[in-house]
């Protein structure tokens, strides 16, 4: 289904790559964590699964696709078959529950007897039957999470992303999460979960693969993994200098309170 | 189903950004209005053009008593000389097509006739003359008619009234090319507005985008909306400036200098509605166009 091959992205100006060399194969209806620290590369990687940004070496193929060979106007037909979750849900604040869904539906110009018959389908399936009128700020952070994967999985496509779908929810809420995700992924999606919440990827013993300054650094078989294998915080113990009296700066505010002396200064350097 | 999706982004573009929507409206408006005076004030030269190279004719003038016209050496022209001007004029055919001869009485008559209402009017009889009107057939011609008839005895000056005509056709044709000039800086500013504005709604409208991207929207479904948006404001705009075009031919050139100057042809609306389908199109493209160079290089896929 998603296939790397010695794919490497390196950011303009930058020094090191964001992913490098990274070869790894995730097949149809495998349920995968991508683990690693901040900029380990997890959030490019699956940027580059959709092809919101380009590889810059090795192949990559998704859903049957090269994509270093695939045309610009062929991306959006990639992109309908992955759904994507994310961190901060991006729901439309302006549309209710229903509408949000739906709107994945009519944007891809799906006749309206679908949309009705598809949008409760799926809201029932993440649990949210009854909620089609409240709008995102009526819900909790769990609830409109859910409303992202109802949106990214109305379409049924046959991948799906999520990028910390976890990281702005509690712990148990995040179980739960993780737990429709499974659902979704026993109905034969491929899914995709970027994360850095080890206590959900202990509990759910699934593939993960681990991502460390961009490089592969393992790729554990279902079941075999625990947190233990995961570099703890290197303890940073060099003394932090003690505080230097700082001159007071000018505020930039007219409020009548006397300009310090050091702000004269400083704007003559 | 989807181009009613489509109809309502478009309607809840252009209501969420009124304010930006109507300075499209009102620039296009203005620049299109100009536009179409400029090319108005063009059709109304080539009017008068048809209708006066027509009626130009070029005028021998006689002698008469006491003029300051050296080859009369202040002496009126004799008969004998009369006949011999008119027996040159005769053997100049088909250079020229017809010779009519005005007395003094005839010419005074008919200027005071012209001038009825104007101060001009009281000029004296003695400052005109015997004169012979001569029609061209071809008015670009009068060199050969003025190189024949002058410093002939008795004819004191030949007279091209296409000179004076060309002058004052030069002064309008500049007018309108000011207008139009003028007119194509406001396309110019109208064109930016349109490609700030739709950096303005795609950064308004990023989320939408940027969902609409991740499901794998086309291209055309993104961006149309956007497209329609300004070209709907823009149409809007160039067709108010129709409206006033049309306003300002009908009641300003028709209904007003037409019934005061009678003698000259003047355009009509018939002008404007040629004119218009080409504006509204031209804006059509424009507008269009300047959306999606815009939304290329601020709407990436």
């Amino acid at each position: 289904m998603i296939l790397f091959e010695n794919v490497t992205k390196t950011y303009p100006k930058s020094h090191r790559p964001a992913v490098n060399g990274v070869s790894l194969e995730i097949g149809r209806g495998e349920f995968v964590f991508v683990v690693g620290t901040s900029g380990s590369g997890k959030s490019t990687m699956l940027q580059l699964i959709m092809k919101e940004q380009d590889a810059t070496g090795g192949r990559l193929s998704v859903a049957g696709r090269e994509l270093d060979r695939l045309p610009d106007r062929k991306v959006p037909s990639l992109r309908r078959q992955i759904g994507c979750v994310f961190q901060d849900f991006r729901l439309l604040p302006n549309k209710t529950v229903h509408q949000n869904v739906a709107y994945a539906l009519q944007v891809l110009g799906a006749p309206r007897s679908r949309i009705r018959s598809t949008v409760p389908e799926v809201l029932d399936l993440v649990g949210l039957a009854g909620m089609e009128k409240r709008f995102p700020h009526q819900l909790s952070g769990g609830e409109q999470q859910r409303v992202a994967i109802a949106r990214a999985f109305v379409n049924r496509p046959p991948i799906l992303l999520a990028d910390e779908p976890t990281g702005n929810l509690d712990p148990g809420i995040s179980l739960e999460i993780v737990q429709l995700l499974d659902r979704i992924n026993r109905t034969g999606t491929t899914v995709v979960m970027a994360t850095h919440d080890f206590a959900t990827v202990d509990a759910m013993r699934k593939r993960v693969i681990r991502l460390d300054k961009g490089v592969l650094v393992g790729d554990v078989e279902a079941g075999d993994y625990t947190t233990g294998s995961i570099p703890r915080i290197e303890l940073d113990d060099r003394p932090i200098p003690a505080r230097v009296a700082e001159p007071a700066v000018a505020d930039g505010y007219d409020d009548g309170a006397p300009e310090p002396q050091a702000a004269v200064q400083g704007s003559g350097r | 189903m989807r181009l009613q999706f489509l109809l309502g982004e478009i309607g809840n573009g252009l209501r969420r950004n009124l304010s930006m929507a109507l300075s499209v409206v009102i620039v296009t408006m203005i620049s299109m209005y100009l536009l179409g005076l400029g090319l108005m004030g063009q059709r109304q030269v080539d009017t008068m053009k048809d209708y006066w190279y027509d009626r130009v004719q070029v005028t021998v003038l006689l002698c008469a008593e006491k003029t300051r016209y050296t080859n009369c050496a202040g002496e009126p022209t004799t008969d004998a000389q009369r006949t011999a001007i008119r027996a040159e004029l005769d053997a100049l055919k088909p250079t020229v097509a017809e010779v009519f001869y005005e007395s003094r009485d005839e010419a005074f008559d008919r200027f005071k006739q012209t001038y009825q209402n104007s101060p001009l009017a009281r000029a004296g009889e003695s400052y005109f003359a015997d004169s012979y009107r001569v029609n061209l057939n071809d008015a670009s011609k009068f060199d050969v008619v003025a190189s024949s008839i002058k410093g002939m005895p008795g004819a004191a000056d030949v007279q091209d009234q296409k000179k004076l005509l060309e002058k004052f056709f030069t002064f309008m044709n500049t007018i309108s090319w000011a207008a139009i000039a003028l007119s194509s800086l406001m396309v110019l500013a109208a064109v930016m507005l349109i490609s700030t504005t739709i950096r303005q709604t795609a950064f308004s409208r990023r989320r939408e985008t940027g969902i609409m991207r991740l499901v794998g929207a086309s291209n055309f479904t993104i961006r149309f909306p956007f497209v329609m948006e300004t070209v709907i404001a823009s149409v809007l705009g160039a067709s108010l400036a129709m409206g006033m075009l049309w306003a300002t031919v009908r009641y300003g050139v028709v209904g007003f200098l037409s019934e005061t100057l009678t003698d000259t042809a003047f355009i009509g609306v018939a002008d404007v509605v040629y004119v218009a389908p080409f504006i509204i199109g031209g804006v059509v493209v424009l507008a269009s166009a300047t959306s999606w160079v815009t939304l290329r290089r601020y709407l990436r896929v």
